[in-house]
């Protein structure tokens, strides 16, 4: 029998709070499971789970992307100008512009990261500010407005895949799905995947043994860029009116997300759905609080802050437990085979 | 060699490092900024320059402490925040202000030991729980005064951060000067600095040591809350008026000068000679901006260019240095 690993568990636990969280604002909320709820949550969500699956690969090799706020806000401003006076641009020429743009964006912290071995921290801390000033400097002040977007846009955000009851499967929530697996899929059987784990997990070690440790993570740097665009695109076609600060703050939501979704802050270990489960709960706390009426609006960034300290504080202790008992299975386990093959050896037999 | 000629090369040495580079860089702005304006070197507008960002270099001092023991605080500026708005909050309920002024400073010690307690005692990432906490202590600062601005304090409370007390220099300003000089002499100069260095060095190597790395931690994180909170006092005392998102993104600010004065991301180096040289050129360098009518978000990206190419620089003349010696090697080797 494959024994869990430490991280299923971990997802489990996760799947398991956010089915409790579920059934106690049932009992707090009147007409709590309503689909205009769960619509609302699971495009918002969407929009973040993309951005978190990209933080994901780049915090699984040691660093962090605190620009991505500034990139989901400049693709979505830039395009969203672009589609505005030049209503006849395709979707998917959109869907690329975003994409590319936010990768361009993603190569530039990674080179610096990578082959100009500057900490992490202190490139997307400096992207951060150089991409937003950008984008205030290109705008002149102005803002996109819906009116001037094309109507497909406009009518993406409420576009179903499939509807069930008034319960609809949008399809951005579709295509971040879709992105989750797309990445799960990676990290877990291609050898890329496995090397931004291996590096995360040892960078020397990864080095000796002879991976392209700094293409390694330049990659990582520019998917979590590509995807930070492509969030952009979700970004524009949800909110329409496009505004400068537009995804101010989304760095440390994404950061947030993946945090309480599992993934080590230093690296090597966690996976993007982890993080996407992450992201569900942070959104549903958060738009289950504004709904409880006991508690003010104001009350919400209070609790979410102890709520994610508490989810990393009850992490950490709980897993550094199960970790050393696994370890310590398999030690024995191995002990065990070590022993028998050497009575066999012998000529005793057990 | 003789000991007189190795003097003038101790000092050499001196400006061969990063401090040398950075005071070359803030001699080359403040001369800039006199040939541009003849404002600039006034006493009026070289205070100014300070008041205008003194509740973010007085967090500075204490965020040279964190990085350097290898830690990070980024709830600094919901910290001041939150101080602000209990301030407000107390004074609204009819509390006189030196008491309230004491509670929030007290709100600053509580928040800096709740932080402190995650990261020295349970051993959480200091990264994640000040994440955790910026987002926390802002939450509180709203439930505070949730969408008001309070104004109105007494007149003496307003003009403390401004009006010049002894000669020209405001109270804030003094402050800040007496907490540099503090700064300046518990991290050179006394055994509890030696202990930050050698936390932010390794941590294991110090605990083995017989270092109290623990309580290091919290003294420094309870020191980063009273700042921050007393940072935020005299924000409020200068505005005049408190709101719930007083000082949003000051944290980026502040760690940013940190680094800037040479201070290492991953610990145990830097000094706060090279951290001040960075705040003033980062001071100058803004209000040298201002004088010529740049506005607030390109000087924001000035410095955050200013910030990658810190160390970028470095990194790059490293790499030649290396390939120039290893070429001399070849050549050396060939030779003989």
């Amino acid at each position: 029998m494959r024994r869990l690993r430490p991280e299923q568990i971990r997802e489990l636990v996760l799947v398991l709070i956010i089915i409790l969280t579920i059934l106690f604002f049932g009992t707090q909320i009147e007409n709590y499971y309503n689909a205009r709820f769960f619509n609302r949550v699971s495009t918002s969500v969407a929009i973040i789970a993309v951005i978190a699956v990209g933080q994901t690969l780049v915090v699984l090799t040691r660093n962090i992307d605190l620009s991505v706020g500034s990139i989901v806000g400049f693709t979505a401003y830039f395009v969203g100008q672009q589609l505005a006076n030049n209503n006849e641009i395709a979707p998917m020429v959109a869907v690329l512009m975003c994409i590319g743009l936010g990768a361009v964006m993603g190569a530039f912290n990674g080179l610096l990261v990578s082959y100009g071995r500057v900490p992490a921290i202190i490139v997307t801390l400096g992207t951060l500010a150089l991409y937003r000033t950008i984008l205030v400097e290109y705008s002149d002040a102005q803002t996109v407005l819906t009116a001037n977007l094309p109507a497909w846009l406009l009518d993406l955000p409420r576009a179903n895949i499939f509807s069930l009851n008034g319960l609809d499967l949008r399809v951005l929530v579709g295509g971040m799905l879709l992105v989750v697996l797309i990445f799960h899929l990676i990290l877990r059987y291609l050898p890329f995947g496995r090397r931004i784990y291996a590096i995360g997990s040892n960078p020397e070690a990864a080095r000796v043994a002879g991976f392209p440790s700094q293409r390694i993570v330049f990659l990582a740097f520019v998917l979590c860029g590509a995807l930070a665009g492509l969030a952009g695109f979700m970004f524009l076609a949800r909110f329409g009116n496009i505004t400068v600060v537009a995804g101010l703050g989304l760095e440390l939501a994404s950061v947030a997300a993946v945090v309480v979704g599992g993934v080590n802050i230093f690296g090597g270990s966690g996976t993007v759905i982890g993080a996407l489960l992450g992201a569900i709960l942070i959104n549903l706390l958060e738009n289950s609080l504004i709904r409880w009426l006991a508690i003010s609006e104001f009350w919400r960034d209070a609790l979410l802050g102890l709520l994610i300290l508490l989810a990393v504080a009850v992490d950490s202790v709980i897993m550094s437990r199960l970790r050393d008992l696994w370890a310590h299975r398999a030690l024995e386990e191995d002990a065990q085979d070590r022993f028998e093959i050497e009575s066999e050896e012998s000529g005793y037999v057990s | 060699m003789s000991h007189e000629e190795r003097i003038p090369r101790r000092i050499l040495d001196r400006l061969k490092s990063w401090e040398g580079f950075l005071l070359i860089i803030l001699v080359a702005i403040i001369l800039v900024n006199s040939l541009q304006s003849p404002a600039y070197l006034s006493v009026q507008n070289q205070i100014n320059l300070f008041i205008l960002s003194i509740e973010k270099i007085i967090v500075v001092l204490v965020m040279t402490y964190i990085i350097i023991n290898a830690e990070i605080d980024l709830s600094v500026a919901s910290m001041m925040g939150l101080a602000a708005c209990t301030l407000a909050w107390l004074f609204e309920q009819g509390i006189p202000i030196p008491m309230a002024l004491a509670i929030s400073l007290l709100v600053g010690v509580l928040g800096g030991a709740f932080n402190g307690f995650w990261i020295a005692w349970v051993g959480l990432p200091s990264l994640v729980v000040t994440l955790a906490m910026l987002i926390g202590y802002r939450g509180l600062a709203r439930v505070l005064l949730e969408d008001r601005s309070i104004g109105g304090f007494p007149d003496w409370f307003d003009t403390l951060g401004q009006e010049a007390i002894v000669g020209p220099f405001p109270l804030a300003l003094i402050i800040f000067v007496m907490l540099v000089v503090l700064a300046v002499v518990i991290l050179q100069y006394s055994g509890f600095g030696r202990y930050v260095y050698v936390i932010g060095n390794n941590r294991d190597v110090a605990r083995y040591s017989g270092v109290r790395v623990q309580r290091v931690k919290m003294i420094i994180f309870v020191a980063s809350g009273a700042t921050a909170a007393l940072a935020g006092l005299l924000f409020a005392a200068r505005l005049g008026s408190v709101r719930g998102d007083m000082g949003l993104g000051f944290e980026l600010d502040i760690i940013t000068m940190v680094l800037l004065g040479g201070v290492s991301i991953f610990g145990g180096s830097g000094s706060i000679y090279g951290v001040l040289l960075a705040i003033l050129i980062i001071l100058n360098l803004r209000n040298g901006m201002s004088l010529v009518n740049v506005t607030g978000h390109v000087q924001t990206g000035v410095i955050g260019v200013l910030l990658i190419l810190s160390v970028l620089v470095p990194n790059i003349a490293q790499n030649i240095r290396e390939a120039l010696s290893r070429r001399r090697a070849v050549t050396t080797a060939s030779s003989d």
